[in-house]
């Protein structure tokens, strides 16, 4: 579903006077369907970076990221930008580590939008089943998130990212603002969106649920010695 | 004849004004720049329709000249009399007699012939001129035929009042390609000039322009499919003929509210008058009127 | 100019003076994508719009518009008849100020139903009923269809001009800062309208703002401009977490966070 090939990713910053930050290199990696693979390694070790880049949020210096798109597999590394929406659109989906908030939209509506069911209704309605367990209240589901608790804001992020069907995951920190009870609703998620067949990569750091729901780690250790 | 060439203006005037008359009846409704000439009346008083006039008269002419469809008020009298002096042409009351005619906003109720020529009075020769204040724009607007503006004029007035309310200078569509203000004629005559027998032609002498329908011309009133044109007259009989289908004049007769209708064109009254028809020749009272 | 570009601009350059204002930009846009375009004032970034508009010219380049039945025309060779007419029909141009396109003594109906008209409409039942639907899905009270735009609040007249944009159903819209100059609040609703109408719609769009959270919101691509020439270009989100090129830093790194 999902296969990295030498993967390399640096970061200039040219307001520093250039300087040069490498992150990621020569990365691989191999995701099968209904396989959950965790990104272990310390803090600012680049596991952050490396699941941006597979979502093509961030950019490859150098190597490949095949995904499974329809059948075809397509480099998003050298994809041209309307390629990566479409791939993201049908195949690849991603829960950043915390909800950006788009003023003024509902709850419901921000979930209901990326179910991509034809009718609005239909969509309105799983939503609102999903926001259900993850314990979002219906009186809440009118409100824009921006006023909720950093726990409140995640699972909205969660249930747009799970709502879609994408055949391939991308979780960041799935768990870390939630509760025991909530983790565990999350877990039961992951596993069915396992059960259906689709390939995760996620970045847990708590152990107990990377224990859980891994098949796989993948050690990514940095590049640099913090100094 | 007084030291005047004949019909006032010189023969290069003339033969200017003409040049613009041939092009505007090869644009029907297209609006033609002209050089307007000092007249002896002031702007505003027909000084194109004058000068239209001036130009296409001929000595063997016979001239009518109406003001609101009356020969007898002040100004028809004088530019009658004003070609009289300096044409020495004949004229006429009687329509079916002339073979021009110069009108201020009215169009006589009698069919006109293939050998007559009717000149219009026209004060403001541009029918976009209240929506578009800019020339150089309105000018694009005709040579590209973008008049969405006027449809939404239209448009406006239906929502307000439930009907377009424009009485007279009715915005027309002349040959499937220009618009045209067809100068303060009441919207009642506005179907008279599809397909007129007799060439009419259009002078504005303060806007210096001049248009023209060529003889057999389609001419539309613009509507909406759904809110089609349809002319409006008092539904008074004329007091004095008796006619039911004419363009009647409101007539103030007292204080009280009584008023007289009676026919504006008249020479039709008059005619009609002579043939026999008679009206109540009596004033009505207010509330006959409404 | 690939196979299915709807808007192709290639090699434009114009300079007012020894000012630059375009330096050899290319610029693509797909049906139904959104293209913003950034900078700070003197980028560029308006005089790009007008140019792929047709409403300027350049000194050189080209720019090509693919019409509904796949023809190519070249913008700027096109006659000005053909010119206007698409802008008042396959095209559609949102200025920052709506007065600068609405009547304003013309009633709300009247301003949607006009490029209606202009295109040939004469029942006036119909065009009332599409200026009334299209207000609804701008979210402006039906029963004001015949209410006068100066009546209506700056947010309103901003989505009065949309609906008045959006009747004929373009391919193709220009919005120059749609949002610029209304209330925060307003903005917001505004940007959710615009996000939901193009994407439903599948309208093609090129934005220029000077907004980077206004293009992240309703972009798939993003063009960089700086003096007139394009920094860079890319995937919207990649461009402004990842910004490669030193100016796109800058800018990225100077936005405030409420």
């Amino acid at each position: 579903m999902l296969k990295v090939e030498a993967l390399d990713k640096q970061f200039t910053l040219h307001l520093r006077g250039g300087l040069r930050l490498p992150v990621l290199h020569d990365i691989a990696l191999e995701v099968h369907a209904g396989e959950c693979i965790a990104l272990a390694g310390p803090s600012g070790a680049g596991k952050s970076t490396l699941l941006r880049s597979l979502y093509g949020n961030y950019r490859a210096d150098a190597g490949r990221i095949l995904v499974n798109h329809a059948g075809e597999m397509v480099d998003i590394a050298a994809a041209p930008p309307r390629t990566v929406v479409q791939v993201r659109a049908r195949t690849l989906g991603y829960v950043s580590q915390f909800l950006r908030v788009v003023p003024r939209v509902p709850s419901l509506d921000i979930v209901a939008e990326a179910a991509r069911d034809a009718d609005r209704a239909e969509a309105q309605s799983r939503a609102a089943a999903l926001l259900h367990r993850l314990n979002i209240p219906a009186r809440l589901h009118a409100l824009p998130p921006a006023t909720f608790s950093g726990g409140e804001q995640q699972r909205v992020n969660l249930a747009r990212g799970f709502i879609g069907g994408h055949p391939i995951l991308l979780l960041d920190e799935p768990t870390a603002s939630l509760d025991a009870a909530n983790r565990d609703i999350v877990i039961a998620m992951i596993d069915e969106a396992k059960a259906r067949g689709v390939a995760i990569v996620g970045i847990f750091h708590d152990a107990e649920v990377r224990g859980r729901v891994a098949d796989r780690l993948l050690h990514v250790s940095p590049l640099q010695d913090a100094a | 004849m007084n030291g005047y060439n004949f019909a006032y203006l010189d023969e290069q005037t003339k033969r200017m004004i003409r040049r613009a008359i041939l092009k505007a009846v090869a644009i029907p409704g297209h609006q033609v720049p002209f050089g307007s000439r000092e007249m002896p009346l002031p702007y505003g008083w027909g000084t194109g329709g004058i000068q239209v006039t001036a130009s296409v008269l001929g000595a063997a002419d016979t001239l009518k000249v109406i003001d609101q469809g009356a020969d007898d008020t002040t100004n028809a009298v004088s530019i009658r009399r004003f070609f009289a002096r300096t044409a020495g042409v004949a004229t006429t009351t009687d329509t079916n007699e002339a073979t021009i005619i110069q009108t201020r906003h009215r169009i006589p109720e009698k069919a006109l012939r293939e050998d007559q020529i009717i000149v219009y009075q026209v004060p403001q020769p541009e029918p976009l001129s209240k929506l578009e204040p800019s020339r150089a724009e309105t000018r694009r607007m005709h040579a590209l035929a973008e008049y969405g503006a006027m449809h939404v004029r239209l448009y406006e007035d239906i929502t307000r009042f439930g009907h377009v309310a424009i009485s007279y200078d009715y915005p027309v569509m002349v040959n499937r390609r220009y618009l045209m203000a067809p100068s303060p004629i009441p919207a009642f005559d506005n179907p008279k000039m599809h397909m007129m027998p007799a060439l009419q032609l259009f002078g504005a002498g303060r806007e210096k322009r001049i248009y023209a329908i060529p003889p057999y011309t389609e001419v539309r009133s613009l509507d909406f499919d759904d809110h089609p044109f349809r002319t409006t007259r008092a539904p008074q009989s004329c007091a004095l003929c008796g006619a039911d289908d004419s363009y009647l004049d409101e007539i103030v007769t007292d204080d009280a509210g009584g008023r007289m209708f009676i026919c504006s064109d008249t020479d039709h009254c008059e005619t009609r008058q002579a043939e026999g028809h008679s009206g109540t020749g009596e004033p009505i009272t207010r509330e006959a009127a409404e | 100019m690939t196979e299915e570009t709807l808007l192709s601009a290639r090699d434009l350059n114009l300079h007012f003076g020894t000012i630059p204002a375009l330096v050899s930009v290319d610029c693509d846009l797909w049906p139904g994508e959104v293209l913003a375009v950034v900078g700070e004032s003197g980028s560029g970034k308006t005089t790009l719009l007008n140019v792929l508009s047709g409403r300027m010219r350049a000194d050189s380049g080209v720019t090509w518009y693919r019409d509904p039945q796949s023809r190519l025309h070249d913008v700027h060779a096109m006659p000005a008849p053909a010119l206007r007419a698409l802008h008042r029909s396959d095209w559609g141009f949102v200025h920052q100020n709506p007065r600068d396109n609405l009547r304003m003594s013309v009633s709300a109906g009247g301003n949607v139903g006009e490029r209606l008209m202009a295109a040939g409409n004469r029942h006036y039942g119909s065009i009332r009923e599409a200026a009334i639907d299209w207000l609804e899905q701008v979210e402006i009270d039906a029963a004001r269809v015949d209410d006068m735009p100066r009546t209506f609040s700056g947010g309103m007249l901003q989505r009065l001009q949309i609906a008045r944009t959006l009747v004929t159903h373009p391919r193709l819209v220009f919005m120059d800062e749609p949002t610029g100059g209304l209330d925060v609040s307003v903005q917001a609703r505004l940007l959710d309208l615009i996000r939901s109408l193009v994407a439903r719609l599948d309208i093609a769009v090129v934005l220029v703002t000077h907004d980077l959270a206004v293009a992240r919101l309703l972009a798939h691509r993003i063009m960089v401009m700086q003096r007139g020439v394009v920094v860079e270009t890319g995937l919207t989100d990649q461009v402004l977490d990842d910004p490669q090129h030193e100016y796109t830093q800058l800018l990225v790194s100077s936005v405030l966070q409420a």
